[in-house]
């Protein structure tokens, strides 16, 4: 008894076990599985590098969301802020000290690991607003002071970010943070007011962009423009999908990524190496498995009776659903190429980092989804 | 409590937001899917041909040319196998060992090895480097002997064109070698199957039947990667050989003429009177375009540039002499079809003839006496032929010498570098040198000096139409398809002279007969000038005039010294000539023979006719007897 005390749970081990969402676990298990193989064809059909090491970091990661599934979703709450705090001391340090790699700074080297403090960014800000917005008076979400707090809580990490430089991700963690702003019930008509604004201010915003991220929007507009240069990936990898047809090139047989035409196969671009080989049928394959995943999540929000869960799991579903839409719009060439990962199938330790913690809580707030946390 | 209650509304908002939320996501979902099936479903062609483009590239192989036989069917244009060593730089694991191991096993220059090394920088990796085009077997052999030491090195084995009779046909063929920039843009055909390493005819007949000749190229199709480099072959394309060409020459009687000739500047043509076939012509001296296929060396360029002899020159049909005096015989039949004279009109001969104070010299000083057109010819005597000449006038002497093809090209289409030559009238003179023609000019023309400008063709289709009974000839160098026979030739050439008189060249065959009769009594009566070079037997027996061609013009001291041919200087030496036609029963072959500053047409010349119609005739028969003729179109 004092055990699972010590666990904060009212609940047995057993029926933790019971109680974890079985359909979640085995799409997820299903994920790694492609992931794995497309690494594998990444590789040429041969187990090296990526496919070794991404199979290592599953290795590792899975029982971690294990681990975190059977901690009490009390403690995320808890230590929600501090989390907070830790990821931005993190981008702070980052920008100082951390690691360059094709002209932006955004990793710290661990040794055994290189982590990319942004990632774990996109789940930090999902966790401090669900917190907040969870002990806040429903009263008060609408009031100057609360909406100026929470729109500082969003920008500190996204102006962090993009000072990187790394826009598609501070992209992704302002609509993640946006994203529980509009759950939490922010007025409609804020949403509309800012959107108007921020179109109104776009060509402004876009003098400010870096000349690669101009080009790379110019890109998109036209990616005839310059075929070999900056239009090269959008081109290289619609040929790849296009050419995949309804039943696919078939396993091993992508010759646009086994050729090396497609840049970044292993990791923005993964996708685009799938839908090769298996069609169109595996891509609509891959897309149910996702929705499947991301209505899983939705439905454990649904059910949580807490409302740090409830938001949470909303928020990180559609997180999730916002990392693959701007992952499949920008291979698929409809938007600009921002450096956005697939969660799951994507090479990358931090990302995968990321999504795993994030799928944890989403299994822990299954499991205590018949508790309340005080506010 | 209250807070209960909050929570409660708290959570329909959000599950309401999420509603809303949820919708959006099924419309961008939808949005997702669409795209994918637009790119997929509907696209799929499109893109399915960009992937394939992408990673499928076409390499072409130098096509074959074309072999060029002669009317034996020998070759003598081929295709010969070649050793060539390529240099794989990614393959090489220590370049400048490799470089210092293959100078010193095949004694490469210096100049060779920094272009080696600066290709090596320009080449991508795995692109090869030809270090040799052309090995010798013994090269070949050594380098495969030490191959194990030679990692990255290749030897190949390719094929190239090849003159296996080297310069005997140089003129005639040309030679092949690598294209420059204008030549590849100018021809289409060039243009499209242009490949790197291949070669296109420069000259001659290689060039003019280039398309022809050109194959087309095999085709290799490899899988390559986002670098160009080679995965994996897909497919192998054979490309074809070019297409044959058949010449009418004889390659026995071109040698033949080349040994002939050999260290002598001049030019043998042979002819088919009755079909016009050319049995040989040879201009010599000659080259070896076999130098060319790899790139001439610069000494050996300036060596056949800067010949005296003048061996580029092609001298069969782009050297221009004076006729000298084997234009006799269109002089008299000239004279004898406007019937200015009969066969018995004499002249007296005192060697020499004053006309307005100028004198005119017969070359033989003391003169011929009387003289009738028979010995005439026999002596070659140029009192008498001035005076018919005289008699006749230059303006009718013109139109004979027109008719028997002096002043036209003689092949036309073939070469670029024929020459028409000329002939003089009263009219050319005034349009072009802007001065009234003078009698004294007339004189000279009727001696075949002056303006008059031949080439060794003409002189042969001359000669051929006067042997053949004075019948039209189209000359050919092609077999296109089954030649006719001799009694065809004959029958045709007869049939179509009726259709179209311009083709008969006589109004009296008489005419055409008493000058045949002449010729043959300068070759085989006594005092003939070719006398010596006579064959007797009636199988080989032949007519011929020689002529000899002054250079420059002689002076009085030098006509009183009479230097032997060694004491003039090589530049001034008279050209000897000799046109001939044989058997002289039956007759089928004609020929004209020229040698540059050889001095007298019957000292130099007539000789080698002697030895070339004893070969033109035995080979008559296995002529004859060719039978594998095939259809060319051309």
């Amino acid at each position: 008894m004092f055990y699972y005390k010590r666990l904060n749970s009212d609940l047995s081990i057993i029926q933790k076990i019971k109680e974890i969402d079985y359909v979640l676990l085995i799409c997820i298990i299903l994920l790694s599985f492609i992931s794995l193989m497309v690494m594998y064809s990444t590789d040429g059909g041969d187990i090296l590098f990526h496919t070794k090491n991404h199979f290592m970091k599953l290795i590792v990661l899975f029982p971690l969301m294990l681990v975190i599934a059977f901690f009490n979703i009390k403690h995320w709450h808890t230590f929600a802020y501090l989390f907070y705090f830790l990821i931005i001391l993190l981008l702070v340090w980052v920008s100082f000290f951390g690691l360059k790699a094709s002209g932006s700074q955004r990793w710290m080297n661990l040794y055994f690991f290189v982590l990319q403090p942004s990632e774990l960014m996109k789940i930090a800000i999902i966790l401090t607003l669900a917190k907040y917005y969870h002990r806040i008076k429903i009263e008060n979400v609408n009031s100057l002071s609360s909406i100026t707090l929470v729109l500082s809580i969003i920008l500190l990490p996204v102006i962090l970010v993009i000072s990187q430089p790394d826009l598609g991700t501070s992209v992704l963690i302002a609509l993640s943070g946006l994203i529980i702003l509009w759950i939490a019930g922010i007025k409609i008509k804020y949403f509309v007011y800012s959107f108007i604004f921020g179109i109104i201010s776009l060509p402004f915003i876009i003098s400010f962009l870096k000349p690669y991220q101009k080009l790379r929007i110019l890109t998109f507009l036209d990616p005839d423009r310059d075929p070999l240069g900056a239009g090269y990936q959008i081109i290289q990898s619609k040929i790849a999908i296009g050419s995949g047809g309804f039943n696919g090139k078939g396993f091993l047989k992508g010759t646009q990524s086994y050729l090396d035409f497609l840049p970044e196969k292993h990791t923005d671009f993964i996708f685009t190496l799938f839908s090769e080989e298996f069609g169109f049928i595996g891509s609509i394959g891959l897309l149910i498995l996702y929705t499947i995943i991301i209505i899983r999540i939705i439905h454990i929000g649904a059910i949580s009776r807490s409302n740090f869960s409830k938001l949470f799991c909303f928020g990180f579903a559609f997180s999730i659903f916002i990392y693959i839409v701007v992952n499949l719009s920008m291979v698929l060439g409809l938007l600009p190429i921002v450096g956005s990962p697939l969660p799951i199938m994507s090479y990358g330790g931090s990302s995968l980092l990321a999504t795993m913690i994030g799928f944890g809580i989403v299994l822990s707030a299954k499991i205590n989804h018949r508790q309340l946390i005080a506010g | 409590m209250i807070k209960q209650n909050l929570g409660i509304r708290k959570s329909d908002v959000f599950n309401r937001r999420m509603f809303i939320i949820g919708m959006a996501k099924v419309v961008i979902l939808a949005g997702i899917v669409s795209r994918l099936f637009s790119l997929q479903i509907n696209e799929n062609k499109k893109y399915l041909t960009l992937s394939d483009k992408n990673r499928i590239r076409e390499w072409k192989l130098p096509p074959t040319r074309g072999n060029i036989v002669d009317y034996f069917g020998n070759i003598i244009a081929g295709n010969l196998k070649v050793y060539q060593l390529h240099i794989i730089p990614e393959q090489v694991e220590n370049f400048n060992y490799l470089l210092v191991r293959l100078k010193t096993l095949l004694d490469l220059s210096d100049k060779k090895i920094q272009k080696i090394t600066e290709l090596k920088n320009k080449l991508k990796p795995w692109d090869s480097i030809i270090v040799s085009e052309n090995l010798t077997w013994s090269q070949f052999l050594k380098v495969n002997n030490y191959l194990y030491d030679l990692v990255g090195v290749k030897p190949v084995m390719t094929i190239s064109r090849n003159y296996p009779f080297n310069d005997v046909y140089t003129h005639v063929l040309g030679y092949v070698s690598q294209p420059n920039q204008e030549e590849i843009i100018e021809n289409k055909t060039v243009q499209e199957r242009f490949v790197p390493g291949m070669k296109i005819g420069k000259l001659g007949l290689e060039k003019k039947f280039e398309n022809h000749l050109i194959g087309t190229n095999a085709i290799q199709r490899y899988e390559v990667n986002a670098y160009g480099k080679r995965i994996n072959q897909l497919e192998y394309q054979k490309g074809s050989q070019g297409n044959k060409i058949r010449l009418t020459l004889d390659t026995e009687v071109q040698k033949l003429s080349a040994k002939l000739l050999l260290n002598k500047a001049g030019s043998i043509s042979v002819m088919d009177i009755y079909t016009g076939d050319i049995i040989a012509m040879y201009s010599s001296p000659s080259y070896d375009p076999n130098l060319f296929l790899f790139g001439i060396s610069q000494d050996e360029w300036e060596l056949i540039r800067n010949n005296p002899l003048k061996p580029l020159i092609h001298k069969t049909i782009s050297g221009l002499y004076s006729p000298g005096s084997t234009i006799k015989p269109i002089v008299a039949l000239s004279a004898l079809e406007n019937k200015i004279i009969n066969p018995n009109f004499k002249v007296k001969c005192t060697g020499k003839t004053e006309l307005y104070g100028q004198t005119f010299h017969c070359w033989k000083e003391k003169g011929h006496g009387f003289v009738s057109l028979k010995n005439a010819m026999k002596q070659s005597c140029d009192t008498y032929f001035y005076e018919i000449a005289r008699l006749l006038g230059v303006d009718r002497l013109n139109i004979t010498a027109k008719k028997f093809g002096l002043g036209e090209k003689v092949l036309g289409q073939y070469f670029d570098n024929e020459k028409q030559g000329l002939f003089p009238n009263t009219s050319w003179k005034k349009n072009n040198l802007g001065r009234g023609w003078v009698l004294g000019e007339t004189l000279i023309t009727g001696i075949g000096q002056g303006y008059t400008q031949t080439t060794p063709l003409q002189l042969c289709l001359m000669t051929a139409q006067i042997a053949n009974g004075g019948y039209k000839i189209k000359p050919r160098i092609l077999v296109n398809n089954k030649p006719l026979s001799l009694e065809q030739a004959k029958n045709s050439m007869k049939v179509d002279s009726l259709h179209s008189p311009n083709l008969k060249l006589f109004d009296d065959p008489k005419n055409i007969k008493t000058v045949q009769e002449a010729i043959f009594s300068s070759t085989n009566e006594i005092y003939g000038t070719s006398y010596k070079s006579r064959i007797d037997d009636p199988k080989y027996q032949f007519a011929g005039k020689t002529g000899t061609s002054q250079v420059k013009r002689i002076s009085k001291r030098e006509r009183e010294l009479d230097l032997k041919l060694e004491q003039i200087p090589y530049k001034d030496r008279d050209h000897a000539l000799y046109v001939a036609y044989g058997p002289y029963v039956n007759p089928r072959y004609a020929l004209s023979i020229i040698v540059e500053h050889g001095g007298s047409g019957s000292k130099t010349a007539a000789p080698m006719a002697k030895e070339l119609f004893k070969l033109i005739i035995d080979r008559d028969e296995l002529r004859k007897k060719q039978s594998n003729f095939e259809d060319i179109n051309i």
